[in-house]
């Protein structure tokens, strides 16, 4: 059977899905961007992965306008003025979001919602606000249909984030993805419990850590996609990603990876990414012709490339010769210890790098802790995480992750699962963030074990939406395929439940 | 070198009271409760060896007549703790004071304070009062797990450093309270009146048996009028989980009706106590 004829005949693909993958089907007859002999059998062995980025780039991967433009000057092409109150804001943005591309064909940053619309909401009285924003966010839900759309708030308290917040809870959506940015300076006690308490019912807003990302990118940057930390009025041109566990294959030991193995597929990648980058740049037409670009929606200079590494743990176990994951990366210092060894070897070696077209980040690429794929099984954890089933407690993960989330600043994370009790004491798990996010953790995402919207590897899925997968109906959101696919291969969905323990001897 | 016995430590906890706290548990009570689902804290390893051959991965061994648990080959199996005969742990490390502030050094940045709880931890005041001030050195709240068994009043050094009590009031009636938990209740609502009147009660305690209507209500009524809103007042469920079996004869195989539980809350707010709730 072909390709396009399975595709046609899948009783799981809705239409847009569909026509999605005939898309893709339809990028990959070209063959004219190629890569050296060398790349191919690097990705033929699995070492690297360009995660079906598609063989004809004619985006870049990650697209993040700049919204404040948009409000302030309307868009031309798509006949827009700026909007007066509450109900053109919101309506300006729907129509806006349907033209913004990416890999996933949904707009993966939706905008800071909050700072954005403050000025319309607080105009109109707290209920009309509150209809207006839910069928916003209904909106987003049934247009935008992809776990991978995303929207951010904070750092400062406001009437729109606590009504985003409100509603997020009430409606229960999967979409849109949706981050805090934490500063504890600006962000009050008060509005960071509500958003745990939001985060223990609806597993979002995720937390980034507003000091770590300004100090990057400056004040100017967005959380998109799963946990992707990008400059706004920019992207990231392309994120392949190296299996460090298969590329550690071919090392005889440490030394051998670090000194030989790792060099050689660094550079494979780097030259993937400098190709594709000057083919988005000079040969598609985007950067030339598209309105985000001709009306300054977004700037060529704040593009990036976003190199990623999985598979941390399963490479760091397989060089020391670990077969069981509870005494592996994570839970064995010396194993941990040369996981700090290779991300130096391989930052070193990527910000050595003169990079395309990446003006505004002094010419280099950075890293990215790649969220992994449903087709990677347990063979690559996702970025450096602790394989699923061997987590150590809390303490010992948070401890872990505060070692190695400084290397990502275009992305990273880790996922606390909760049990019941969590729901009642937000409190308990504020604290927890905080130190935290101070201690150097990037990215926190957290839900509890019983709801039905739960975060797989970096992106939110419902549990009721990958039953009907599975019952062989469609769902709606296109992510929830890989949810389900994370979950059969990865166990993503069983990641160790943070227990409070019975209190003793009452 | 100042020591006492501990059980376990838990880094993180969020039920040992407010906000995110490490919990570190002291072996050996005052009380001897018959619904006790933690029984094994009960009383100090006598080294009798009876749980020795018992254990599956050989994790026990007696050296100079004291058994030694190895924390590595342990699974956690717990077949130990059912095979004692004296309520008791072959698990327990006597740890001086620095010990413990060794071992929660590492959680400090990331809680509020400390609980300690047992067992009966005010076995130890002195320890306890060491452990507490070194604590709140370094800005973290320190809270006692209590059975009320301890006079809080004649020790003002523990109660300086003291943030709050957490006091278990599990029967009001005294030959109830005696058969319940094998130790008089007068000492325990001496503190709940003492621990009021300094302020220093972080909340109240009472497990709700099932089948046992008279005694539910004379404690909550008692307790509720006592306390009126200034503590929490948290009513528990009876669970039979990690109840020795003779006991679970006794105070029965099934957990407190939910709803049943919950007629003492409405009760406990009616009688006053405005922070009453169920958990």
């Amino acid at each position: 059977m072909s390709e396009a004829l399975r595709i046609i005949q899948d009783p799981t693909l809705t239409y847009r899905q569909e026509l999605v993958g005939l898309a893709r089907l339809g990028e990959s007859t070209d063959d004219s961007l190629r890569y050296s002999d060398a790349y191919y059998a690097a990705k033929e062995k699995g070492a690297l992965c360009d995660l079906n980025e598609g063989k004809m780039p004619f985006r870049p991967r990650y697209i993040c306008p700049d919204y404040d433009l948009l409000f302030e000057k309307g868009c031309d092409f798509l006949q827009l003025d700026p909007p007066k109150d509450l109900l053109e804001a919101v309506n300006v943005l729907e129509i806006f979001y349907c033209h913004v591309p990416s890999i996933t064909t949904y707009p993966v940053y939706l905008g800071d919602l909050d700072r954005l619309l403050e000025p319309f909401v607080i105009r109109e009285n707290r209920a009309y606000a509150k209809k207006v924003l839910s069928l916003f966010l209904r909106n987003i839900d049934r247009v935008q249909t992809d776990s991978f759309v995303h929207a951010d708030i904070g750092p400062e308290d406001s009437v729109t984030g606590r009504l985003l917040l409100e509603l997020t809870e009430e409606m229960q959506l999967a979409i849109p993805n949706l981050t805090l940015r934490y500063d504890p300076e600006k962000t009050s006690d008060d509005f960071a419990l509500a958003c745990v308490r939001c985060m223990l019912k609806t597993a979002k807003p995720s937390f980034a850590n507003h000091r770590m990302f300004v100090e990057e990118w400056g004040s100017r940057y967005a959380i998109a996609s799963c946990y992707n930390g990008l400059s706004i009025g920019g992207g990231g041109y392309t994120l392949p990603r190296m299996r460090l566990y298969e590329c550690a294959l071919d090392a005889k030991d440490p030394e051998d990876f670090i000194a030989n193995v790792l060099p050689t597929y660094i550079d494979l990648q780097l030259e993937y990414m400098d190709k594709r980058v000057r083919f988005i740049v000079e040969e598609s037409s985007f950067f030339k012709t598209n309105f985000l670009v001709t009306e300054g929606f977004v700037k060529r200079e704040n593009f990036i490339g976003m190199f990623g590494v999985v598979g941390l743990a399963e490479c760091c176990n397989h060089l020391l010769g670990i077969d069981d994951v509870k005494k592996g990366f994570g839970l064995n210092p010396e194993a941990t210890a040369l996981g700090r060894k290779i991300m130096d070897a391989i930052e070193k070696r990527v910000s050595a790098h003169v990079a395309p077209y990446c003006d505004a980040f002094d010419h280099h690429y950075r890293l990215h802790a790649q969220v992994g794929i449903d087709t990677d099984g347990m063979d690559d954890s996702p970025g450096t995480r602790i394989p699923i089933g061997a987590e150590p407690c809390m303490l010992d993960q948070l401890e872990v992750n505060e070692q190695f989330h400084p290397y990502f600043p275009t992305g990273t994370g880790d996922i606390f699962k909760f049990e019941e009790t969590y729901v009642k004491t937000p409190e308990a798990v504020l604290p927890i963030i905080k130190a935290s996010l101070g201690r150097g953790l990037r990215y926190f995402s957290g839900y509890l074990e019983n709801n039905d919207v739960v975060r797989v590897t970096g992106y939110l899925v419902k549990k009721s939406e990958i039953e009907k997968l599975r019952q062989k109906k469609q769902s709606l959101n296109q992510v929830t395929l890989y949810g389900m696919g994370a979950q059969d291969g990865g166990h993503a969905l069983d990641r160790r439940v943070q227990h409070h323990e019975e209190s003793a001897g009452k | 070198m100042k020591k006492a016995p501990v059980n376990r430590i838990i880094p993180f906890s969020n039920v040992d009271g407010p906000g995110n706290r490490t919990s570190i548990f002291f072996q050996g009570c005052t009380f001897h409760c018959l619904f006790c689902h933690n029984p094994e804290t009960m009383t100090c390893c006598r080294s009798c060896g009876i749980c020795l051959s018992y254990c599956p991965v050989k994790a026990l061994r007696k050296k100079d007549g004291k058994i030694v648990w190895d924390s590595e080959a342990c699974v956690q199996c717990d077949t130990c703790l059912k095979v004692c005969p004296h309520f008791s742990s072959p698990r327990v490390t006597w740890m001086t004071v620095e010990d413990v502030l060794n071992q929660i050094r590492r959680a400090m940045p990331y809680i509020d304070g400390i609980t300690t709880s047992g067992g009966d931890c005010t076995l130890y005041p002195s320890f306890l009062a060491e452990l507490f001030t070194a604590v709140k050195q370094q800005g973290k709240t320190c809270l006692i797990d209590a059975n009320g068994a301890y006079d809080f009043a004649s020790d003002p050094a523990l109660m300086d450093v003291c943030d709050g009590v957490m006091l278990d009031v599990k029967a009001v009636e005294p030959s109830w309270h005696r058969e319940l938990v094998s130790f008089d209740v007068e000492p325990v609502l001496r503190n709940l009146d003492y621990l009021l009147s300094v302020g220093k009660l972080q909340e109240v305690r009472t497990v709700i048996l099932p089948n046992r209507d008279r005694e539910n209500s004379e404690t909550v009524q008692f307790v509720s009028q006592r306390i009126g809103g200034r503590c929490p007042y948290k009513i528990i469920r009876y669970r039979p989980f990690g109840v020795r079996p003779e006991y679970r004869r006794i105070m029965g195989e099934e957990e407190t009706d939910p709803v049943y539980a919950e007629s003492f809350v409405l009760l406990a707010r009616e009688k006053g106590a405005s922070e009453a709730f169920m958990v």
